[in-house]
């Protein structure tokens, strides 16, 4: 277990907008192993919702199977939860968000979860640009079942078990570029400072929201050789920038020196701010983004952050034309045409 | 060229007529226009589409029976065969029943090799009036079809009004189209009156066996049904022949669901990237409060397996309908069978099984799609609707389709914000407070602070909390259980016909098996054979249909596979003696006959009563 919870809270505990405790987004005890950056990323979760004063009931949180896809128990425990099946988290999301489009969806995915058993669903979702935030908790290994290479393993890199990785690997935030999708992140469980802004930017996104999230396994593939383990990913990160989400109730306070800064406006006039490091990145535009990732490859680094954001993008909903109303709250007489329309359609077939 | 024959076929309503055709070229129409004039002429009418697996250039058939019992399956035989289609000219002219007619078009002569001297030929120059009348090369093949349905009317006595009428009601909208084909119609009807002695010996008459039916494919009755039922969300992957299912879907979702001051959708489609993904939705939209259903056919099935099994043990209402077909993609795609039934029962893995609902005709098909939703929700469980291609895809006779108005959606148990409110103590989804094995679900987002668990398979206590203890396992699985004791009070009843003579034969069929089995039975009634059947509609079975093999000596099932699937079934779930049910078994791809049905019984009565007749003996199919 990675963490005992204190049975005690102080009363005195800070509140959000809605009045809830941080302590009411969180879930039940994890049992991942001590260390585990897939707890990291759930305490970003919880730590970002809560800063956004989400209605924990208005969230639904989905997963496939693995550590990663156990997580949803482990954070917003006033959330109804979905752990599905391997690989198959998009379109059970899908299928929930076509019910309700009122909610958030959160789905959890590993690299395993995603980049193999799940990647046509996964590149399915991108396609539809869902709107959702799709997690991948990326430890380029199969935590679950004991350690297997996974497909984003990179080539040459050692798992505990000391075999380096044969195959090239696949990148999930250059493959969500290129299916399209809307807004893509990439960002480091070790780094809440920068992980819990790009979750609250992800969820006020309107549309597909993937964040590649590197997150050690400390138990198969935390090893020297390794290159999902602490000590090489910290070594060779390098940022976009930093990114601020600026919900629309509050003022824009901190001024920022003229282009090195980009703001997207939200659908909801929320704002999104990055301050970049590097000039050569423009958010609005894939290409740059992809091209950027290259750079920073080839230089042996991993390129986190921000890296693209459409700032008017369409969901599933709106392509498809479905009600604004949540189809589930539809009621039997909008539903059913009645008695006296069957009978016309009766007399079509005479 | 008239022959002297031995042997030749008179008969009014009494016809068995096969069109052959090539795929694509337009055909479909016109014979749908032949098959509804006669419809329209009161007459019980079956036609079936016989149909490749291909979109254009092989060999496709379309056969209509009429007859004044209002026998609805296949009869066997051919009286008169229209070859339009030269690749499979050899094969049809075969086929004819000897003292029929083949009908044929003359513009290039006859093979001399293919002539029959016991039958009669029909020659209309078809090819040659299309060149005579019509620039278009696209015109000359479309009026080809219509031109051979005039000459039919004269030459079997269709009314020719009735085929009028229905070509101005086909071509609403667009009238100018209406005089051409009118025109094509008449070409027809004028060259067989100038030709032939019309009518021939087979002929048509008016009658009033239409009464107030309609004429319409199991598959939009499906979708109808899903309007009617309140789906809202149907995810689905193409797939023959089930994909006319979510097509009559939307069709009539565009008509009745189109919000009007919006204009927005009050369901949302989603073609899926699979079956995986199909299915996946369905439980995601189903989990969150929508009815949601998919329609497949067995490769689709296969893909769906984990999911149905998820849906079993986290208790997901789950609409599924399984338009049945001849085996693999590769196998005989577009032709029919009911052979996914174990498939479908004891789908996924662990200890599952589904309920199964089997509709036998358009009207149920509408009727169960709607309760499949009362069901899955009342039951909390996947519920597959399993019908065929032959009930799917042809034009059926049905008493025409009904809503009660009074009628409200059973939406299941589910605990509102009120309720949750109102609750002192803590929720648990899995406490099985009815004692029926049914829990009480919530819909996420219902209550701020109460009603929300995390869905996961079997690993959880009562309150959807993580565990992997055996005993909690055990408990789960047996309210399971419990519940499935539940849902046979629930699913459709079997139908049960017994001949009133106290008979001790008994027949089971399901599904599309009971039009040639209820006309069998008919048979062997004139034969003096009282035969007792019980159609099947659900699994699991109803006590009713256990009592029926109790109370027979004598018990027959038919079937449209192999391996007696139903049977298996029957003898797994209720313990029943295999040596009391004798398979029937038809599975060669096309609908069972009741002459099929009739001889194997009687086969079966001649010899020893106690052993069941073999598979093998039952692929002497008799074609009469
Ligand atoms: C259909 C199916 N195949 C295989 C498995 C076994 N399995 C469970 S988790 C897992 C891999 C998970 O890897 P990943 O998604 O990377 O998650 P991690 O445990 O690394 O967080 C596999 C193969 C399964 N549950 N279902
Ligand atoms: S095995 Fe690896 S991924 Fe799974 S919980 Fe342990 S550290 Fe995390
Ligand atoms: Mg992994």
């Amino acid at each position: 277990m990675s963490y005992i919870k204190p049975s005690f809270r102080h009363p005195e505990l800070p509140v959000n907008e809605l009045g809830f405790t941080q302590q009411q987004y969180e879930g039940s005890l994890s049992t991942l192993c001590a260390g585990c950056g897939h707890d990291s990323i759930s305490g970003a979760i919880t730590k970002a919702i809560f800063e956004l004063s989400i209605a924990p009931h208005n969230i639904a949180k989905l997963s496939g199977i693995g550590c990663s896809s156990k997580t949803p128990t482990y954070f917003l425990g006033s959330s109804h939860g979905f752990n599905s099946v391997h690989g198959r988290m998009p379109s059970v999301t899908t299928g929930a968000n076509a019910a309700n489009r009122e909610m958030v969806y959160i789905g959890v995915s590993g690299d395993g979860d995603t980049a193999s058993i799940g990647m046509g669903q996964f590149a399915h979702a991108v396609r539809r640009n869902l709107n959702m935030m799709y997690i991948v908790m990326n430890n380029g290994c199969y935590g679950l079942t004991k350690g297997q290479d996974s497909a984003t393993s990179d080539i040459g890199s050692k798992s505990k078990k000391g075999e380096p990785n044969p195959f090239e690997p696949i990148d999930l935030a250059s493959v969500a570029l290129q299916l399209g999708a809307t807004f893509v992140a990439r960002s480091f469980s070790g780094d809440k400072a920068q992980l819990v802004p790009l979750i609250k930017a992800a969820i006020a996104h309107q549309g597909f929201a993937f964040i590649d999230v590197i997150s050690p396994c400390v138990t198969f593939n935390n090893n020297p050789g390794s290159t999902k383990g602490y000590e090489f990913v910290r070594e060779h990160l390098a940022a976009t920038g930093t990114v601020d989400y600026v919900p629309m109730k509050q003022e824009i306070k901190t001024e920022y020196a003229p282009g090195s800064s980009t703001e997207v406006t939200l659908h909801d006039g929320s704002v999104v701010h990055l301050h970049k490091t590097d000039d050569k990145l423009d958010v609005s535009s894939r290409r740059s983004a992809l091209a950027l990732m290259q750079e920073y490859k080839a230089e042996g680094k991993i390129l986190t952050g921000l890296l693209h954001m459409e700032q008017n993008s369409r969901d599933l909903h709106e392509t498809i034309g479905s009600s604004n109303k949540a189809l589930r709250s539809l009621s039997e007489n909008e539903l059913c045409p009645g008695t006296a329309i069957l009978g016309s359609i009766n007399d079509s077939f005479r | 060229m008239t022959m002297t024959m031995k042997k030749t076929i008179h008969s009014k309503n009494d016809l068995v007529i096969k069109f052959a055709n090539v795929n694509g070229t337009g055909s479909a129409s016109a014979n749908n226009l032949f098959a509804k004039a006669l419809f329209r002429m009161g007459l019980s009418v079956s036609p079936k589409n016989i149909f490749p697996s291909n979109i254009q250039g092989l060999p496709t058939w379309y056969e209509v029976r009429v007859n004044d019992k209002g026998y609805l399956g296949r009869r066997g035989g051919i009286d008169i065969a229209v070859c339009v289609n030269p690749q499979s000219m050899a094969k049809d002219i075969k086929e004819v029943s000897p003292g029929g007619y083949v009908v044929y078009d003359n513009t290039k002569p006859l093979d001399l090799r293919l002539m029959r001297s016991d039958v009669e030929f029909i020659g209309l120059p078809l090819t040659q009036i299309c060149l005579d009348e019509y620039q278009d090369p696209r015109q000359r093949q479309l009026f080809k079809n219509v031109i051979y349905v005039g000459a039919l009317a004269a030459l079997i006595n269709i009314d020719f009004e009735v085929l009028t009428s229905l070509i101005g009601e086909q071509f609403k909208g667009k009238e100018k189209l209406i005089a051409p084909n009118v025109h094509a119609l008449d070409l027809g009807y004028q060259y067989a009156k100038n030709h032939f002695t019309c009518p021939l010996r087979i002929t048509v008459e008016r009658r009033d066996n239409r009464g107030d039916k309609i004429l319409i494919d199991g598959n939009t009755a499906i979708g109808l049904g899903a309007v009617f039922g309140g789906a809202t969300m149907a995810g689905w992957y193409p797939i023959t022949p089930s994909t006319s299912v979510i097509e009559a879907f939307e069709k009539y979702c565009k008509r009745l669901r189109v919000d009007a001051g919006s204009g927005k959708k009050n369901y949302a489609i989603v073609q899926a990237e699979d079956e995986l993904a199909a299915i996946g939705m369905v439980i995601g939209a189903s989990w969150n409060g929508a009815r949601a259903f998919t329609a497949t056919s067995g490769p689709g099935i296969s893909l769906m397996s984990e999911f149905l099994g998820l849906a079993y043990f986290a208790e997901i209402p789950t609409v599924l309908v399984d338009v049945q077909r001849t085996g693999p993609s590769t196998g005989m795609p577009t032709r029919t069978q009911q052979s996914d039934v174990i498939a479908c029962a004891y789908a996924s893995h662990g200890d599952t099984k589904h309920v199964l609902v089997f509709p036998a005709t358009p009207k149920e098909c509408f009727d169960m799609t709607a309760q499949a939703f009362d069901l899955a929700e009342q039951l909390q469980t996947p519920v597959i609707m399993l019908t065929d291609l032959d009930l799917g895809m042809n034009d059926t006779m049905s008493e025409p389709l009904e809503w009660d108005e009074a009628r409200a959606y059973e939406r299941g148990k589910v605990y509102s914000a009120e309720q949750l409110e109102a609750m002192s103590e803590k929720f648990g989804r899995y406490i099985d407070s009815d004692g029926d094995g049914i829990p009480y679900r919530t819909y996420p987002g219902t209550h701020p602070t109460k009603g929300a668990f995390f869905t996961r398979g079997t690993s959880r206590d009562e309150y959807a909390i993580y565990t992997e203890d055996g005993a909690e396992y055990v408990r789960n699985m047996k309210r399971l259980l419990k519940k499935w004791e539940t849902a046979k009070s629930y699913v459709p009843a079997p139908v049960i016909d017994n001949s009133g003579k106290g008979s001790d034969i008994g027949v089971l069929h399901y599904g599309t098996s009971m039009a040639a089995t209820l006309e069998a039975i008919d048979y062997l009634a004139q034969e003096g054979i009282a035969v007792d059947s019980c159609r099947i509609r659900a699994f699991p079975f109803c006590k009713a249909v256990e009592e029926f093999i109790e109370q027979h000596s004598t018990v027959f099932i038919v079937e449209q596979n192999r391996d007696a699937q139903m049977r298996s079934l029957l003898v797994n779930e209720c313990e029943i003696n295999p040596k009391r049910i004798v398979p029937i078994l038809n599975f060669d791809g096309m609908p069972v006959t009741a002459k099929f049905i009739q001889q194997a019984i009687n086969s079966r009565l001649d010899i020893n009563k106690v052993t069941p007749i073999r598979k093998n003996t039952t692929s002497n199919k008799a074609e009469q």
